[in-house]
């Protein structure tokens, strides 16, 4: 649609010259609203497909996101995936709103905040209050549980998919200080059940006195010349 | 009034539920069941196998069902706003601070030391999900030859997809959900 739009208007312009600058002035904010507007409902259509499909818990909606907006459309790029995943994780709330929200806000500001909130929460909103009338008989369908089961066992595939890409890359950058970062916060959360924030917390702390020590080291290297 | 307390009881739930997912069902049912008695515990249960069954966030779930069980549909969505209310403030509060200041070598740092912990927290969620579909159970059993056949096959088949074509996964997942109706229809 976009580019018939296009063609139209360089006929236009070929044959009556005096009005081409009008032409242009005109239609430059026209261009730019209709993308803002397709953006917007890109970001809708986007965020209430993949809520549709987070079975089992808020994690799955990052390979989803990541998916749809890294890999698809490139709106983020890998490493501010990570940075939004992590701001998530660290607020209250559940994961896929907050990772919903960061990437809207990523995407299209506030606006876009509002409207990937929206998209988020409108198929869950919608299934359970149809369902909430006859929630005896949808739980207790034999279809429906084995549908549940198999999906169950895709879910955790995606999930595992995501974190062999994730994990490898920070396998890739043969630093030890991450890799360690990344087994202690695993066995930490894993085997020992601390507390998340007590775990981000620990994570930022090493982050920021790794760069510190990095810098002051730079610094002396400077001063040695 | 109900609308209020319904709002009140869930910003409540969403402020103080970390980590999401299965945090929060202790604060919902405190909320829900023992302070207001919106729901009883039976129903209670039932709320968190559909939401389990159902997407979207549990939190969510549970407010929309018991927003509707009250005061119907509009007491639905004022449960689900007041659920996200505080996750809207704080993470966009955090994304504007990161925004501002991720130029800060410190920042840089600190989202260094990040990263790898959250792949870390992923990884430790989708190993829950393997025990959770292999064990039909949230912790490992005793006897670990008890798998669920039928789950590791649909779980290797799918990674296997993934991995090496690059199928969207929305596809795989409903793939798998007819994958599960297939084989346990014919299987015993």
């Amino acid at each position: 649609m976009k580019n018939t739009g296009y063609t139209m208007d360089m006929k236009n312009t070929n044959t009556i010259n005096s009005e081409e600058t009008i032409c242009d002035i005109q239609k430059e904010p026209d261009i730019q609203t209709i993308q803002k507007k397709q953006k917007y409902l890109k970001l809708f259509f986007s965020t209430l497909q993949l809520s549709a499909c987070t079975f089992g818990g808020g994690f799955v909606i990052i390979p989803l996101l990541r998916r749809k907006f890294v890999e698809e459309l490139h709106w983020i790029d890998e490493q501010e995936m990570m940075d939004l995943t992590a701001i998530a994780q660290s607020s209250p709330g559940a994961i896929a709103v907050n990772a919903s929200i960061v990437v809207g806000y990523h995407v299209a500001g506030i606006p876009g905040a509002m409207i990937t909130v929206l998209g988020t929460i409108l198929p869950p909103l919608v299934i359970i209050s149809a369902i909430s009338f006859f929630y005896r008989e949808f739980r207790d369908n034999v279809i429906v549980n084995m549908a549940m089961t198999g999906m169950l066992a895709g879910v955790a595939a995606v999930i595992c998919d995501v974190v062999i890409t994730m994990g490898k890359e920070i396998f890739r950058r043969k630093r030890i200080l991450p890799l360690l970062v990344m087994s202690a916060s695993f066995a930490a959360v894993r085997f020992f059940h601390m507390n998340i924030i007590l775990v981000i917390l620990i994570c930022a702390a090493t982050g920021a006195a790794d760069t510190l020590y990095h810098n002051k080291n730079r610094l002396k290297r400077k001063g040695g010349f | 009034m109900i609308y209020m307390e319904l709002l009140l009881s869930f910003i409540q739930i969403g402020l103080f539920s970390i980590g999401g997912g299965y945090a929060a069902m202790p604060l919902i049912q405190h909320q829900v069941v023992d302070q207001h008695s919106w729901l009883t515990m039976t129903q209670f249960a039932d709320v968190m196998t559909i939401a389990e069954m159902t997407p979207g966030p549990i939190a969510v779930n549970a407010a929309t069902f018991t927003g509707i069980q009250i005061a119907g549909i509009p007491g639905a969505v004022i449960a689900t706003i007041g659920c996200i209310l505080p996750s809207c403030v704080i993470v966009l509060l955090l994304a504007f601070v990161y925004y501002r200041c991720r130029g800060l070598s410190i920042i840089q740092g600190i989202l260094a030391g990040l990263r790898p912990a959250v792949v870390a927290m992923i990884a430790s969620a989708g190993i829950s999900l393997i025990i959770l579909s292999f064990y039909g159970q949230r912790t490992l059993p005793d006897d670990l030859s008890s798998l669920n056949g039928i789950s590791v096959l649909i779980f290797a088949a799918a990674l296997l997809i993934l991995r090496k074509w690059k199928i969207n996964p929305i596809y795989v997942m409903a793939g798998a959900g007819a994958a599960g109706v297939v084989l346990y229809s014919i299987l015993p």
